[in-house]
């Protein structure tokens, strides 16, 4: 695989680089693979290198479709049980 | 840590858990193949096995760029660094792999070998820059998310003139990997693999998209999920593909949409090819050959690549016999089916690159997952 | 024993061969920057072998070598180290640590001023600690046959009657607590190793615990391991406890205190907090139903503030450690191979 942690940019630089933040970490990172990136962006960070943004509506969402997916899952669940009693 | 944390949560996981067990069907069994280490790792770290039911089963997959690599290119790297005036950097993943004769990168280095770790292919250039009457050759590994941070570093090597950088290319390629696996023959006397679905690379598709596993997927009628490295994402892909497979479908499906877009990082691609291009054929540990699997630096930036700075010898390369890494790779085996696991190979002394890679399948059983790897031959042979 | 400035002596120059050769140079070095620092009735005796006296109760001796890079690292040097290092391996045995020693292996061209910077970090840390260092030595090598300065030192300490401490003596039932987060020194190492850097405010947690062990024996006697999980971290000591005593271990992943930054770190770097090392931390296995006082006992200590129950020492033949993780699995968790390093996949 290939390890890779999302990171907020807390400064960008020349370059093509940037600083991240991982709680109090702060580290250097080449943003040479990303089109453009902003103070603020989340940012996959792998060896060294931002990869790819982190789309945080998207990251919002699937959080979301998990909370959902067990809701739905035991109101069905007790549904077939009131449908079985 | 925000959007990590949140992706490790235990309610969350129980209610995910608690669908998946009312959605899989007890009469069937999902051999469910996780193509990366990563997947691996999360499963065995948070114990996701645990949380899902007897008949949802993981088959580890060869995802892993140090178990993959073959014992004939660490031998060559091995040489690399104990040429005169050479400097070998490389991740610290490789370090401990043994190659013949168990001789790793750590064991040159004892021998005398000028061998540094980096973090990164950065890293790498500023040993070149700092040691301009040495060579320093990059030993690159991995798949299609470590390739384009070398190839910016071969770029920038250009720019800058450095004439003492060149890297030793082992990238290989994903889809390529996932076809082979659904469509190899077996060997003799080998069972058959039968994957009902893969859980898809993360990482490696925040590059290159989704859209390449398509073929393999309609072609193959076997549902992919890609799915995020964090143990909510594998629980949730592993939900959608059990969806899948009760329904019988077999499309590829995004759980990971908050990095993975259809098409990938298009600019890192376009500097990928800039660089970079296919080889005919590369040799995959486990998989043998595969045709179109791997890249090489093109002739345009010949100057940096090591295989042509540089001559290795051939050498009769070879691994420890009766080391099931291979059918491990393919998923064929259980680590706790090899005659050595635990026994004569332990993270301790490995004898196979599965040992040693913490993402690599023995090792994994091994720091994680020994205590419950007992009872899963068992249900394995249920299957 | 009280502070000295450095001195002006030695802002400049090199540790050369004849800093070790015997004649007036080193004993020199030895007056003007060694016991000028480390100055105590002791070891002003001008003795080769120190003479002291020793109160009742049996002896406990300890040695420990310290070759560290970088010698100066955030919350720390090699000099304040080699001094908790010591102290904590004695304290680990329930003692009260009496006195020091310590030894020099010097590389020629090491800067005096570092040097100095070094044996004033020590002098401190053995102030600090109440513990004298009351005999030394000083060896020089030749350029690169050394890593700037390497430092050995030993310690003796007494044990108190009826303290009965060993790592073979966990049993099924007892609790395992733990004096506080871990991984600090660790990543404060890591933070300034070549071609890793990244910024932390993280510091070594590099600190001598004998006060912390004397308030906690004082309250129950009974203790039954207490361990420093120092390289390796608290999974190896936790392992090589278990092993020790044939017995399992289970731990709960929540309980178990790691700061932010240190998890942030190891995340990046691909590493496991319970591998990495601390230095002024302990592990204390004792009866379940001492738990609760002696963690009040411990959060009152100022080393001691994040302690928690961690775990429980269970029967096990397979004398392992594992995991209950919050996630709601659990895990083996094995002794580290090798070294630790930062990986990318």
């Amino acid at each position: 695989m290939c390890l890779a942690i999302p990171a907020i940019v807390v400064s960008v630089e020349a370059d093509d680089m940037a600083t991240v933040a991982l709680e109090g970490i702060r580290k250097p990172v080449s943003t040479a693979l990303l089109e453009d990136v902003a103070v603020g962006d989340y940012v996959l960070v792998h060896v060294g290198f931002a990869l790819h943004k982190l789309s945080v509506e998207e990251a919002e969402r699937t959080l979301q479709l998990m909370a959902e997916t067990g809701v739905l899952a035991e109101e069905l669940a007790e549904m077939a049980g009131e449908a079985g009693a | 840590m925000k959007y990590i944390r949140e992706f490790r949560d235990g309610g969350l996981a129980r209610k995910l858990a608690a669908a998946i067990a009312r959605e899989a069907d007890p009469d069937r069994h999902y051999n469910l193949m996780e193509f990366c280490g990563g997947h691996t790792h999360a499963i065995f770290r948070y114990g996701v096995q645990d949380l899902v039911p007897a008949n949802v089963e993981y088959v580890h997959g060869p995802g892993c760029p140090v178990c993959v690599l073959p014992v004939r290119r660490l031998d060559d790297a091995v040489e690399l660094a104990l040429k005169e005036g050479v400097i070998l950097t490389t991740y610290g993943d490789m370090m401990r792999v043994p190659g013949t004769k168990q001789k790793s990168l750590i064991r040159a280095r004892a021998e005398g070998a000028d061998i540094r770790m980096v973090y990164s292919t950065q890293d790498a250039l500023n040993v070149a820059r700092d040691n301009p009457d040495r060579q320093v050759v990059f030993f690159a590994i991995g798949f299609e998310t470590t390739t384009p941070p070398t190839a910016v570093a071969i770029l920038q090597a250009q720019a800058e003139g450095l004439t003492n950088f060149t890297v030793f290319c082992n990238h290989v390629l994903t889809p390529p990997a996932i076809a082979h696996i659904v469509n190899a023959p077996s060997e003799p006397g080998e069972k058959p693999v039968r994957i009902d679905g893969f859980l898809g690379p993360s990482h490696v598709s925040s590059v290159i998209g989704w859209a390449p596993y398509e073929p393999a997927a309609r072609d193959f009628e076997k549902p992919v999920v890609i799915a995020g490295f964090e143990p909510l994402d594998v629980m949730q892909s592993t939900l959608m593909l059990i969806r899948q497979i009760n329904e019988g479908r077999h499309v590829v499906e995004n759980q990971y949409t908050r990095v993975v877009t259809r098409e990938g990082n298009r600019k890192a691609q376009s500097l990928v090819a800039q660089v970079l291009e296919l080889r005919k054929t590369f040799e995959w540990r486990g998989l043998g050959y595969v045709s179109d699997s791997a890249l090489r630096i093109r002739d345009a930036y010949a100057a940096f690549d090591a295989e042509k700075r540089f001559t290795v010898s051939p050498k009769d390369s070879r691994e420890v016999k009766s080391c099931e890494c291979p059918a491990i790779l393919r998923g064929v085996k259980k680590p706790t089916e090899c005659k050595l696991f635990g026994t004569v190979c332990t993270p301790d002394n490995p004898m196979g690159a599965c040992m040693v890679s913490s993402e690599g399948a023995c090792a994994a059983y091994w720091t994680y997952g020994r205590k419950r790897g007992a009872a899963l031959p068992a249900r394995g042979a249920a299957a | 024993m009280n502070s000295v400035d450095a001195s002006p002596k030695y802002r400049t120059g090199a540790v050369d061969m004849t800093h070790g050769g015997g004649g007036r140079a080193m004993a020199e070095l030895i007056e003007d920057l060694f016991h000028r620092h480390l100055k105590n009735p002791i070891l002003d005796q001008r003795h080769d072998a120190a003479v002291f006296d020793v109160p009742p109760g049996r002896l406990v001796m300890s040695t420990d070598a310290h070759v560290i890079s970088p010698l100066f690292f955030p919350g720390g040097d090699i000099g304040s180290l080699s001094v908790h290092g010591t102290l904590n391996d004695i304290a680990m045995a329930g003692a009260r640590p009496l006195s020091l020693t310590a030894s020099f292996i010097l590389e020629e061209g090491f800067p005096l001023a570092d040097l100095e910077r070094i044996v004033m970090s020590m002098a401190r840390a053995a102030r600090e600690a109440g513990v004298p260092v009351v005999s030394g030595d000083t060896k020089v090598v030749e350029k690169g046959k050394g890593d700037g300065v390497f430092i050995t030192t030993a310690g003796v300490g007494v044990l108190p009657d009826g303290v009965s401490i060993s790592p073979a003596a966990a049993r099924p039932g007892q609790v395992v607590l733990l004096s506080g987060s871990i991984g600090d020194h660790g990543v404060a190492i890591l933070s300034k190793r070549e071609n890793l850097e990244f910024e932390t405010e993280i510091l070594s947690d590099s600190a001598a615990l004998h006060g912390l062990v004397a308030d906690m024996i004082a309250a129950v006697p009974g203790i039954a391991v207490l361990r420093d999980p120092t390289r390796g971290g608290l999974a190896t000591a936790l392992n090589e406890i278990a092993h020790a005593s044939g017995v399992g271990v289970m731990l709960e992943e929540d309980a178990i205190p790691v700061g932010p930054d240190v998890e942030g770190a190891c995340e990046l770097l691909g590493l496991d907090p319970l591998y990495v090392a601390n230095e002024g931390k302990l592990i204390c296995i004792c009866e379940a139903a001492d738990a609760d006082l002696l963690l009040e006992i411990m959060r009152a200590h100022p080393l001691g503030r994040l302690s928690e129950k961690v775990g429980e020492i269970v029967e096990d033949a397979d004398r392992m450690v594992v995991m209950q993780t919050g996630f709601g699995g659990s895990r083996v968790v094995d002794w580290l191979s090798g070294e630790q390093l930062p990986r990318i996949c």
